[in-house]
């Protein structure tokens, strides 16, 4: 069942198309991994999708509901989160607060302090961090902040998370425990997308793979399929090996 | 026994005895003379206004400049309506008013963002006393409002149920989830709107009810005037003061603004008579050295000092007790 989809998704900035006529779809309870080079669109995509920027034209759907024109915390209700590219936590507060705040506002329905409270600890505690949940959170390192953004999303109940490069500036172990961490999202049943340079990590977890290019769709597939895919190396996974020897 | 112990064991009785004299000091009023209840209604006036500015744009980040705008605006309310309603409703018209006036700004101005809104919140504090200047010469041909004089003492016991009113609301929005809405939209507005926060409808909500205590504290004030006219009321001045008074407290705490607002009030009134405007230019040292030094405000003084304090005197009393065994 397709629980995301979108059709002719556009986006200008002035002139500068950067996400053209894109058509796309989540499957329920896949991981969707969006790649591409930097300036593909890849975020514009996120912003998109979680309503921080107004699409110049096409349509999106989530679970059958049309949801272009919402503003962003209609579409956390609903039932999309995120995480952003450069954490944006709430920086004067501690851990758990951080958390507290998607339980408490997440969803449609009111709900009680002490379930909000519950809630924030389960989740803080699914990423792992529930050593720090009394710490300010700017004492927390990169990575550990990200999983607070996590833990923070998925304290909304989400069915649908974007994740924005949960693993850029990560360490080979920190991306190891990333990369575990998702698939634990995943087999909670919640979908993902996640836009990602690492390629370990993509090919690793992802179910299917979106290529981006100049805000153009320009290959879709399984793993195995992009990974052999023409363009695709040409464009962005040649690039990286050359960008890494 | 050091400072910091005397509190934690004592609390209690510490506590009481601060009650008893803010008591009794509270049930003195009417012994004080004029001047004297000038001056603490001036300090309640400005703890008010600091605390209502400090609960908006302390949390959310955007520094406004339009307590003015309400303040006159209460100031004016009581002054239209003194001859037709008793006080008490005056005082209510007056907040409900500077609620309905925030809302409608609150809409225009809360899109904006950083220097944009403060320079606009500004704006209306320099157009709304001429609109009401030319409204008054138009249409009713009045300049300068006179108002019917009331007992000091009945104003400054007003003023102070009214500050208290104004704490205890404070106090409770800071704990309800409007409080962490509006924290969170400080922290990082973006993730707020993500989280599920209708941001928009936080921020208006929560400037209009900032509002509501400073149009209170214009009426409350308005009888101790004798005399008063739209560039008086809604004279810029009583946009700063709140800023001031705020950040020399403290701006993160409840308790900062208050202290903020009671100490600036206080040495205003009084140093002013002794030292004319001389007594800005202090002030201004003042405020500089507490910005530099002490970056939460006077507040964070309280902690250092006992620390210091309790660690002095656990020193002394070592070295008594060194000598005392030397003597032996």
């Amino acid at each position: 069942m397709r629980i995301l989809e979108g059709q002719g998704v556009t986006k200008y900035f002035g002139g500068l198309a950067a996400i053209s006529n894109v058509d796309f779809h989540v499957d329920q309870g896949e991981i969707l991994g969006l790649i591409g080079p930097n300036g593909a669109g890849k975020t514009t995509l996120f912003n998109l999708i979680s309503a921080a920027l107004p699409a110049s034209s096409g349509g999106m759907r989530f679970k059958g509901q049309k949801i272009s024109g919402l503003k962003p915390h209609r579409i956390c209700q609903m039932g999309i989160a995120r995480t952003f590219q450069e954490t944006k936590v709430f920086g004067n507060m501690p851990v758990i607060q951080n958390v507290l705040v998607g339980a408490f506002f997440g969803k449609p329905t009111h709900i009680s302090g002490a379930a909000a409270a519950n809630e924030a600890t389960q989740a803080l505690e699914f990423v792992g961090l529930s050593a720090t949940s009394a710490a300010p959170i700017k004492d927390l390192t990169l990575a550990q902040q990200k999983r607070v953004e996590v833990a923070r999303a998925l304290a909304t109940k989400p069915e649908l998370l974007l994740l924005d490069e949960l693993m850029a500036g990560l360490t080979p172990t920190e991306v190891g425990e990333a990369m575990e961490l998702v698939t634990r999202i995943r087999d909670k049943g919640i979908t993902i997308i996640m836009v990602e340079h690492v390629m370990k990590a993509i090919m690793g977890i992802s179910t299917r793979v979106m290529v981006l290019h100049h805000g153009e769709k320009i290959a879709e597939g399984t793993c195995n399929e992009i990974s052999c895919n023409k363009t695709v190396i040409d464009i962005y996974l040649g690039e990286e090996t050359h960008a890494a020897s | 026994m050091n400072i910091t112990r005397l509190f934690t064991t004592h609390r209690k009785l510490l506590l009481m005895g601060f009650l008893i004299l803010l008591i009794a000091f509270v049930l003195t009023f009417p012994l004080y003379g004029g001047a004297r209840t000038r001056v603490l209604i001036t300090m309640l006036v400005y703890a008010i206004l600091a605390m209502s500015w400090a609960m908006f744009s302390g949390t959310t980040g955007y520094m406004s400049l339009a307590p003015a705008a309400f303040f006159g605006t209460g100031i004016y309310t009581t002054y239209l309506l003194q001859n037709h309603l008793p006080l008490p409703i005056i005082i209510v018209a007056a907040g409900l008013i500077s609620f309905v006036l925030a809302v409608l700004l609150g809409l225009v101005t809360l899109r904006l963002k950083g220097i944009y809104f403060t320079i606009f919140t500004f704006g209306l504090v320099v157009f709304i006393p001429n609109v009401v200047t030319y409204v008054e010469g138009e249409v009713t041909q009045h300049h300068g409002w006179y108002f019917n004089v009331l007992d000091r003492t009945i104003i400054l016991y007003t003023m102070l149920g009214l500050a208290v009113v104004t704490v205890l609301a404070i106090y409770l929005i800071r704990r309800s989830r409007l409080g962490l809405a509006m924290q969170s939209i400080g922290g990082n507005e973006e993730a707020a709107e993500h989280m599920g926060i209708d941001t928009t409808r936080t921020k208006v909500l929560t400037f209009a009810i900032s509002a509501i205590f400073m149009g209170a504290a214009g009426a409350v004030l308005a009888p101790s005037l004798s005399y008063s006219n739209p560039t008086i009321a809604y004279s810029a001045f009583y946009s700063f003061v709140p800023i001031v008074a705020a950040v020399f407290g403290g701006m993160g705490s409840l308790q900062g603004p208050i202290v903020g607002g009671l100490l600036f009030g206080f040495l205003e009134k009084t140093l002013k008579v002794e030292w004319n405007t001389y007594f800005m230019l202090g002030f201004g040292i003042i405020i500089v050295l507490v910005i530099l030094f002490l970056p939460t405000g006077m507040v964070g003084l309280v902690p250092i000092l006992r620390d210091k304090l309790g660690g002095a005197i656990s020193k002394w009393r070592k070295g008594r007790e060194g000598e005392q065994h030397a003597n032996t």
